[in-house]
């Protein structure tokens, strides 16, 4: 499978050779398949923010490359906006940078700004409306009568609307009620399957990551120390409650139950598995 | 009366031509306890910001009233006797820190109640040790974590001496850990200070911590009780929008095929005992 990013020896360091010398990403080396959707997360100062900032070339590594197809996306510096309509990033509480009078108007400034016109950008903007679930009566409103679920989901087109072969999504659920969360979960794992473009969803829930992810990146202390498969990740808990991370409830129930000698798997992800384990331990018992 | 009685209270935010949009808060009534804690639950844009602004004045109802220890939030002389009883955090950390030293930020509060310096100088001290924040009360606050900020709100409401301590959602943009540093402060400040709790949250396993638990939809109070029985009634919170731990959700499935669950746990260790007790 072709790597679209591959990350070599990727550092960066804030205010290098100030007395306020902070190194934020520490040595990463890794390579992102195409068509992967992958979780990354770390408690907060992980320094998982900086760490997507340099995939799409907002900030400079300040040792290392991110490659990009194979190609260092600094290879010519001039060059860094092209990138940027590739790996587009969707950033924490995004409905707060809609500005535009209609909410149209707004999707449609990335592909304005990527020279798309006429019956192209038309078709843009609604094809992005569509995949972030905005209803298209909202089009023609100002992003500032929507409710804050409707907003996120705006700003969220906007970026779908660049059709970037990357996506980036910051905390995309943080703030929103259960359902709301699972609603745009959802829609963003829709998005993935029919685009098949590469996502990187950056998130404190483990519970959302759990359940989305193919494989993830775990931050501390500004490396990378875990990258895995989903399952693989959360079994192991004890090492992720020491960075300061949890395993999902579900998944903490079923490792107790497996350190109590019971025959269920490790990495247990959603309370369907869960329920389906339980289930076929009971038949197996006779007890249903 | 109960410390703070919320009396039937209607409130809608006009727009800018006047006009006046649906209900925020539609007809709803609850007493909170002097030393109580309780959850406030409901899908975005059920009315619970709302709510918590009513409690110490910053909102006041265009019918019905809130009283606070027996003053009404109306009576603008008594604004200031609320806001020293009630204090308000909210969500995002970021937007509440003034100052640029932790210190100065915590005294803050005090400062504008007219608190003479040796007594702002106590009470500082005070409320950052109370959240455990006080080795960093030289720090600027932009250094500092997501939950350490939070904490650092929490000390300035803190400072302010209140009997009460409204939260909205602040918990929402902190990491695991953050998160467990805000919550055991506020589980600490309620059993060892008898502080009033009332925290307005969308995570469930935070809601089971409270003594009470109140689900509002649509501008009113859906159902209210000990969390038990709240999480208990899982399809009424799934058509309300909301979720039940997913140490609820198993047993409640497994409910549903027959396997005797007498009450639905509501936290690991209960859903593994219980676990343990129908595979034996």
């Amino acid at each position: 499978m072709t790597k679209i990013l591959e990350l070599k020896n990727l550092s960066f360091v804030y205010g290098q050779g100030t007395p306020y010398e902070k190194c934020a990403v520490k040595n990463i080396n890794l390579g992102i398949d195409s068509g992967e959707l992958i979780g990354i997360i770390g408690h907060t100062g992980s320094g998982k923010s900086t760490l997507v900032q340099m995939l799409n070339g907002l900030i400079k590594p300040t040792e290392g490359q991110v490659l990009f197809n194979g190609k260092d996306i600094w290879e010519n510096p001039k060059e860094i906006r092209k990138i940027r309509f590739k790996v587009g990033m969707v950033f924490q509480y995004p409905e707060y940078q809609l500005f535009d009078e209609t909410v149209y108007k707004d999707i449609a400034f990335g592909p304005i700004n990527m020279g798309k016109s006429g019956k192209e950008l038309d078709s843009a903007v609604r094809k992005a409306a569509a995949f972030a679930g905005l209803a298209p009566d909202l089009l023609s409103k100002s992003p500032f009568d929507l409710s804050g679920g409707e907003k996120r989901r705006a700003a969220i087109a906007g970026v779908i609307a660049m059709d970037p072969e990357v996506l980036i999504l910051d905390e995309p659920t943080a703030g929103l009620d259960p359902m709301g969360r699972d609603v745009l979960l959802s829609q963003i794992v829709q998005y993935h399957k029919q685009r098949k473009n590469t996502i990187l969803l950056v998130s404190h829930s483990m519970e959302d990551v759990a359940r989305v992810a193919d494989r993830i990146i775990v931050m501390n202390s500004s490396e990378s120390v875990i990258f895995d498969k989903t399952e693989e990740v959360f079994s192991h808990g004890r090492e992720l409650e020491q960075i300061g991370l949890r395993v999902p409830q579900i998944t903490k129930i079923m490792l107790c139950l497996k350190e109590k000698g019971y025959d269920v798997p490790d990495g247990v992800l959603t309370v369907d598995d869960a329920f389906s384990c339980v289930y076929s331990l009971l038949k197996k018992e006779g007890k249903l | 009366m109960s410390f703070i009685s919320v009396q039937n209270i209607v409130f809608s935010y006009s727009d800018d031509d006047g006009v006046s949009a649906k209900n925020a808060v539609n007809g709803l009534s609850i007493d909170i306890e002097k030393g109580e804690f309780i959850a406030l639950l409901g899908h975005n844009g059920c009315g619970k910001s709302t709510v918590a602004k009513h409690l110490n004045a910053m909102l006041l109802p265009d019918s019905g009233k809130v009283f606070v220890d027996g003053d009404d939030t109306s009576d603008e002389e008594k604004t200031y006797d609320i806001r020293k009883k009630v204090g308000l955090v909210l969500q995002n950390p970021d937007n509440q820190l003034v100052a640029s030293i932790v210190e100065e930020d915590v005294a803050f509060g005090p400062e504008n109640l007219g608190v003479p310096p040796e007594e702002i100088r106590k009470r500082v001290d005070e409320a950052l040790k109370i959240v455990d924040m006080y080795e960093y009360r030289t720090n600027a606050p932009f250094k500092l974590s997501g939950g350490q900020k939070q904490r650092v709100a929490i000390a300035g409401i803190l400072a302010m001496q209140p009997e009460c301590i409204v939260l909205d959602e602040p918990t929402a943009m902190l990491d695991p850990n953050g998160r467990d540093e805000v919550l055991s402060t506020l589980l600490k400040l309620n059993k060892e200070k008898n502080m009033t709790v009332v925290l307005i949250t969308h995570y469930m396993d935070e809601a089971v911590l409270a003594d009470r638990v109140a689900v509002m939809d649509e501008g009113k109070i859906l159902t209210q009780g000990k969390p038990r029985e709240v999480f208990s009634q899982v399809e009424l919170l799934k058509k309300h929008r909301l979720d039940v731990p997913q140490a609820a959700e198993l047993a409640y499935r497994l409910k549903g095929c027959g396997i005797s669950v007498d009450s639905l746990p509501l936290n690991e260790e209960e859903c593994v005992a219980l676990l343990e007790e129908v595979l034996k």
